[in-house]
């Protein structure tokens, strides 16, 4: 990092040279918070599913908290980043920007002040979306309830609490060329690359980032990082077994997939807006996101097959794998395995994604912290072990469900991991509701 | 836990057997009896005598089938009614001490017991109050004036110079004798009279208190307290394999492996019903999982769409029949307001799954249940194991709160068929989460139409009402009412569905508004076929009804341009009802013209239980997410008339329990099915109210009126809390859900973008 | 055999490794505080405490517990010596059929124990895990509140929050 902050020193030097004005925008002339008739009701239902499937929710509505009155706070590399009020409280929402204001930020990334946003805010993506859309979702957020919220502070290490600097990451990483179907592909596929790129914006974590923080092109949809979760990839680089396919993808951004389970951590959120989106967009997203996978790897095939059919693995003498072993037959058995038939929960785990992620995180954190549904969802309640069972049982049973239902090499010390999960306080991850329909289509 | 030890015994038998408990009284009958009693009629039936005895004195007029006073000063109490969590032990030890004046932890109390108490039927329909502790009051004054009645002879002392007084009779010179004295030598066995000389209002010391409930203690800090905790010895443990669906007949199983599991002791079949019994409940357990991937199943479509239940509700054939009807000369109406109200399959979902032990000995069963109704299930069990009846003992011991009829009868009966297969030894059953939500009976699925037509002055001119609905109990005694008793290889049929007669009603339980309309019609239709299997959940048809009628009455006062408490009280007349009313809405500081944060809204509701149990108004408040239409309660205040509040901490631990209660099934609760299966089997997919979810303040006030009757409570705000809850959403959206449960979903729809 | 520490005191179990500490402790130990509701983790019946944090005890082998602390509600008192935070309970008169109620106060007590003096919303989110169906809510909060070092909680706020 000690080049990197050379490099930051140097810039900062360069802007003084430059001076304020050129990393600010002018301002834009504030309005009157427009009327709700001045807007058409379907473009206004547009603007809603637009802002479902941009899964701007996660952002902008803190938990509890009232809808896109802002106030979430995001972790990143930089520091803390709110999610801001964007609802049309004319002194602490958006409810005095101007269409142009709204189209500014969502394209250019600068407020209606002039000040640049962080792209923690994936204007990135945005930039892509089509003037039509653009004014369903200015429509969307100037009807939402008007709620007074101060947004709190950022809490950024200098010097990225300069918001200046973003000005030279926008040159890096800003790529405001509209979007342009590939008349290569299909409608759908057209439609769902649009939607993926320039609204839900996948890559904002399913792409690997740079040290800069942008997006690395070189790598889309390698995987990447999402608060602390691993952001597992879409496309054949995945090093899970159990294929996607666009059924199996529109099932689970629909709620529920009887092979792959359901999303959880950060993820959850997403199919969570993303229920209030219609059918053919969520089949849209699933057949773009799918074309990545590509065709089943048929080695990959072969070798889930050998999983699912294997019976208990030989442990050896590795006590260690044995303690494993009775943690996951005294405890997940009971639902996993058991024939209890339990709801909403993955039978044989050798289908399961995270099993395969290069790290126990995404297995510990749902382990220690359990999964819950918000109120009165239909969907998944997996209790929390934190505190019953010890850091060396839990890194134990992820040694064993590493064995024996992958056949990849061991992780790296996952009980120092279960040590360092447990002690950061945290809920359980909440899962999306799951519409009953579906789930029993599923079964 | 105290456990007869006597395994099947006739009332009359134990009577007799009690020893010391026996007292016996001889006084001249005409003492008490100022008018005459008929003889102890049959079971349930009232007898034909021109003043009625006062309760479940109906039942049994003898004094000593409610109390007993031992020459030792032991006092015990007997109730044919069972606790279910209502608190209903403390009410009537208080009433019992009160009248007997002693101390309440000087009597012990007896329960519901087919060898020991009265049959007084079921635990049901929120009339422990009315039934047993109106029984209960007058016989211990009755005591009391016997008692006064012996010390006047003893001290020769003119009775009305005496005093009883903690235990003893007290004369004016000091001289006292206790009551265990004054009993030796008597004969209690002597009928009630209709009137009682009840202590007077003013001396009241226990009756009207806040009295700590007698079973908490051993609650909270882990005594014995449910059958789900008795320790019989030598007892073993059962577990039932449930088909994949209602009604699958069980086509192969292969039970080999099992039998040798480690401590199973038997795997019993007959017919469809299969089961496993083992030396330990864990072993069970097991076993029971392994059985079930050893069966084979024909699986029948035998449930319904979803989607389409009510299409399929009113396609079912009904029994048509007008239960209330008012004519008035036609008046010019200037609104009419139709609106078709609809509720969803619930279910009970007891946080314990029901649990029950048996015992076979010597050709005679005792069963140890925390079902509603000991007789009605003796009976049932009788039938379905072929003993006469006077082989089957049945005894009430709690379990975890049920509210109606859950699964609580059919582990009985399954405990039943367990002790069968496995003679002498007890044997043990709890069902597992997915047995009883799966298999339970549910809360049945309603439609109502409501027409409402007002004139210009904003008054209804004309109410019409039509409620559809099946039978709101499948409950014994009939062995096929019981679920196992359906799978046996000599199956048992399950009657005919019954509607509930009126007053009290049962899918039009509350259908006739207790508001004065000049003209009305209701009307109920009654569906016998049963898409899926119900019976009674708290308050019936009232909650839906209820929840119809009250959000009604808010489109009419929308329409009228209205305050809807104002509404409300300009149609009603009944005084009682008039002052719940007004006291919840002051409570609530309901005012006609408040204005609201945008997203809050305020909703009220009133209804009297049956048209003739308690009267309970509820105002609410909530806040609704535009975005999600989520709902979040933030207050509730209830005001409610139980007549003499006996102990008004209990009731209003019932009102706001009932409200918390109400509001869980009335914003998230549905049974999920599809053609092939409940898909309702656990927490997660039946998902109720989790404490996040609470109201920041729930307000009870209760409207005592001391000297009047005990009114029934325990049901009465099913339906005012969903009816409040309803019209607080449309105040603050401005849409009405018509349909329970009123989910996010379902408002978000009606919201729109 | 499997050796367990309970309320303080070393038992020794003839109990295979896996069973579900809630079958043994009521079977073999006799305790009836812990309750069968789901045993699934969904319902906090069975809850008890573990070297001081909350666990669901249906989901539990015993062999995985050597040399942990388990606490039951016996572990806080007894009906005729309740200790304080189920004094607090019958203060309330926090139960209407109570069979949630011993899984409440165990999961109360790992809060009570780790912070002292709650508010409200973390009462609320620490209690979520563990379901009543009587809606006895309202006075358990209560009953916690009451329990906790809170100043403003020194008098009962029955039914608000
Ligand atoms: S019984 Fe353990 S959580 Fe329900
Ligand atoms: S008091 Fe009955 S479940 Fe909580």
């Amino acid at each position: 990092m000690r080049f990197g902050h050379l490099v930051t020193l140097l810039i900062v030097v360069a802007l003084v040279g430059f001076g304020l004005t050129f990393l600010q925008s002018r301002p834009l002339k504030p309005v009157d918070p427009p009327r709700r008739q001045s807007f058409d009701d379907a473009q206004v239902r547009r603007g809603a599913t637009l802002a479902a499937i941009g899964d701007c929710a996660s952002c902008h509505t803190a938990p509890n908290g009232p809808a896109y009155a802002g106030g979430v706070a995001l972790e990143t590399p930089f520091g803390v980043i709110h999610g801001t009020n964007i609802t049309p409280d004319p002194d602490t929402g958006i409810g005095r920007w101007s269409f142009a204001a709204f189209e500014r930020a969502m394209r250019e990334g600068t407020d209606q002040a002039g000040n640049r946003l962080y792209p923690a805010f994936p204007y990135n993506h945005f930039a892509k979306l089509t003037d039509d859309d653009l004014k369903a979702l200015y429509a969307f957020v100037m009807t939402r309830q008007p709620v007074r919220a101060q947004t709190p502070e950022n809490r950024l290490r200098f010097p990225y609490s300069i918001r200046g600097l973003v000005t030279f990451w926008n040159w890096l990483y800003l790529d405001d060329k509209p979007f342009k179907p590939d008349p290569r592909q299909s409608d759908e596929w057209s439609r769902g690359a649009y939607l993926v790129e320039a609204l839900a914006h996948c890559g904002a974590c399913h792409t690997p980032r740079t040290k800069w923080g942008g997006e690395n092109s070189k790598a889309r949809f390698d995987g990447g990082d999402a608060e602390g979760w691993w952001a597992p990839p879409l496309n054949g680089s995945t090093p899970a077994l159990e294929p996607w396919d666009a059924e199996r993808l529109t099932a689970y951004l629909r709620s529920w997939d009887d092979r792959h389970g359901g999303a959880v951590g950060p993820m959850a959120a997403v199919t969570a807006n993303l229920a209030k989106a219609p059918d053919a967009d969520v089949k849209a997203i699933a057949v773009y996101i799918a074309s990545h996978f590509g065709q089943p790897d048929v080695g990959k095939k072969v070798r889930l097959e050998v999983l699912l059919s294997r019976p208990e693995p030989d442990l050896g003498d590795d006590a260690g794998l044995a303690r494993g072993r009775d943690v996951f037959k005294g405890v997940c058995a009971q639902c996993h395995e058991t024939g209890a038939q339990v709801p909403f929960t993955v039978q044989n785990l050798a289908q399961h994604t995270s099993l395969f992620a290069p790290t126990p995180d995404n297995v510990l954190r749902v382990a220690l912290h359990g999964i819950r549904t918000p109120a009165g969802g239909f969907g998944p309640i997996m209790p929390g072990f934190a505190g019953s069972l010890t850091p060396q049982q839990l890194g134990d049973l992820a040694r064993y469900l590493r064995a024996r239902f992958t056949d990849l090499p061991p992780w790296p010390d996952p009980t120092a991991a279960a040590r360092r999960l447990m002690n950061q306080p945290e809920g359980p991850a909440p899962a999306p509701a799951v519409a009953p329909k579906a789930w029993a289509t599923a079964q | 836990m105290t456990l007869p030890d006597c395994p099947a015994l006739t009332r009359r038998a134990a009577l007799a057997g009690a020893g010391a408990l026996v007292v016996s009284f001889s006084l001249a009958r005409s003492a008490f009896a100022q008018d005459q009693v008929q003889p102890p009629q049959n079971i349930g039936r009232e007898p034909k005598s021109p003043a009625p005895l006062p309760g479940s004195l109906k039942v049994d007029p003898n004094l000593d089938a409610w109390i007993r006073i031992g020459s030792d000063d032991s006092i015990t109490l007997f109730t044919g009614k069972a606790e279910l969590g209502q608190g209903i032990k403390t009410a009537l030890l208080q009433i019992a001490a009160e009248q007997l004046d002693v101390d309440m932890g000087r009597i012990t109390l007896v329960t519901a017991d087919t060898a020991r108490t009265v049959n007084e039927g079921f635990t049901a329909g929120s009339h422990s109050m009315q039934d047993s502790g109106t029984a209960i009051l007058h016989a211990s004054a009755q005591v009391r004036e016997m008692l006064l009645q012996l010390a006047s002879a003893r001290f020769a002392v003119a009775a009305q110079d005496l005093k009883a007084q903690d235990g003893k009779v007290v004369a004016p010179d000091g001289q006292s004798v206790r009551y265990g004295e004054l009993v030796v030598g008597s004969e209690l066995h002597i009928p009630a009279t209709p009137n009682s000389r009840l202590k007077p209002l003013d001396q009241r010391r226990i009756m009207g208190k806040p009295v700590r409930r007698v079973d908490i203690p051993n609650k909270v800090a882990g005594g014995p307290a449910y059958v789900q905790d008795l320790r019989l010895p030598g007892m073993v443990h059962g577990r039932v394999v449930r088909p994949p669906s209602p009604g699958a007949k069980l086509e192969a199983v292969d039970a080999g492996a099992v039998e040798r599991m480690p401590g199973v002791l038997k795997v019993a079949r007959d017919g469809d019903w299969l089961a496993v019994i083992a030396e330990k409940e864990w072993q069970a357990v097991t076993a029971m999982r392994a059985l079930a991937a050893a069966t084979r199943w024909s699986q029948p479509t035998a449930l319904p769409e979803k989607t389409r239940i009510f299409e399929t509700l009113a396609g079912l054939k009904a029994d048509t029949t007008t239960i209330n009807q008012k004519q008035a000369p036609p008046a010019a109406a200037v609104h009419t307001i139709e609106a078709e109200y609809r509720r969803n399959y619930q279910l009970h979902g007891s946080i314990g799954p029901s649990c029950a032990v048996a015992q076979m000995q010597d050709g005679a069963l005792t069963l140890w249940t925390h079902a509603q109704g000991m007789f009605p299930l003796r009976k049932a069990v009788a039938e379905m194991l072929s003993l006469p009846e006077d082989k089957v003992r049945c005894i009430h011991v709690e379990g975890s709160g049920c509210y109606g009829h859950n699964g609580a009868d059919d582990a009985a009966a399954d405990a039943a068929l367990l002790a069968r297969a496995m003679p002498g030894r007890p044997v043990r059953i709890q069902y597992m989460r997915e047995d009883e939500h799966r298999f339970e009976p549910y809360g049945p699925v309603m439609t109502s139409r409501g027409a409402v037509a007002l004139d210009g002055s904003g008054r209804i001119v004309d109410w019409r009402y039509e409620v559809r609905s099946n039978t709101h109990s499948t409950r014994p005694p009939g062995a096929g009412q019981l679920l196992s008793a359906q799978m046996l290889e000599k199956a048992f049929q399950p009657g005919p569905p019954q509607p509930l007669p009126q007053p009290e009603g049962g899918g039009d339980r509350n259908a006739i508004p207790l508001y004065d309309f000049p003209s009305q019609s209701i009307v109920h239709h009654f569906v016998p076929e049963m898409p899926l299997r119900v019976s009674a959940m708290r308050g019936l048809g009232a909650y839906h009804n209820v929840f119809a009628i009250e959000s009604l009455m808010d489109e009419a006062a929308a329409a009228a341009r209205e305050d809807p408490v104002a509404f409300r009280l300009k149609h009603l007349k009944d005084a009682r009802g008039r002052d719940v009313v007004q006291k919840a809405a002051e409570a609530f500081g309901w005012s006609a013209n408040a204005t609201r944060e945008s997203g809050r809204g305020r909703g009220f509701a009133f209804a009297r239980y049956k048209n003739l149990g308690a009267y309970a108004a509820v105002a609410m408040e909530v806040s609704v997410d535009r975005e999600t239409g989520g709902v979040r309660l933030l207050r509730a205040v209830a005001a409610v008339d139980s007549g003499e509040a006996v102990n008004p901490d209990g009731i209003r631990n019932q009102i706001e329990g009932g409200i918390i209660q109400s509001a869980s099934w009335s914003l998230y609760e549905e049974v999920q099915y599809e053609p092939r299966r409940i898909l309702s089997r656990d927490w997660s997919t039946y998902p109720i109210l989790r404490f996040p979810a609470l109201p920041r303040r729930v307000e009870v006030h209760i409207i005592d009126r001391p000297g009047q009757p005990f009114l029934g409570t325990g049901e009465a705000t099913q339906g005012p809390a969903a009816a409040a809850i309803g019209n607080a959403i449309a105040d603050a959206v401005g849409v009405r859900c018509r349909e329970l449960p009123m989910t996010a979903a379902r408002i978000k729809g009606l919201i729109g973008g | 055999m499997v050796e367990l520490k309970v309320n303080g005191a070393v038992r020794q179990v003839d109990a295979a490794p896996e069973t579900p500490l809630l079958y043994v402790l009521r079977e073999d130990l006799q305790l009836n505080g812990a309750k069968f509701g789901c045993g699934l983790g969904q319902c906090g019946a069975c809850t008890v405490a573990i070297d001081g944090a909350p666990a669901f005890s249906c989901l539990l082998p015993v062999g995985l517990l050597a040399g942990r602390e388990i606490t039951t509600v016996e572990g806080l008192g007894s009906p005729d010596k309740p200790g304080p935070l189920q004094q607090a309970f019958i203060d309330e008169q926090a139960a209407q059929c109570g069979y949630c109620i011993a899984g409440m106060v165990m999961r109360a007590h790992t809060l009570l124990a780790r912070n002292p003096s709650p508010t409200d919303d973390e009462i609320l989110e620490h209690m979520s895990p563990n379901l009543c169906r009587c809606g006895a809510h309202m006075r358990i909060v209560a009953a916690i509140r009451r329990a906790s070092s809170r100043k403003e909680a020194s008098r009962s706020q029955r039914g608000a929050l």
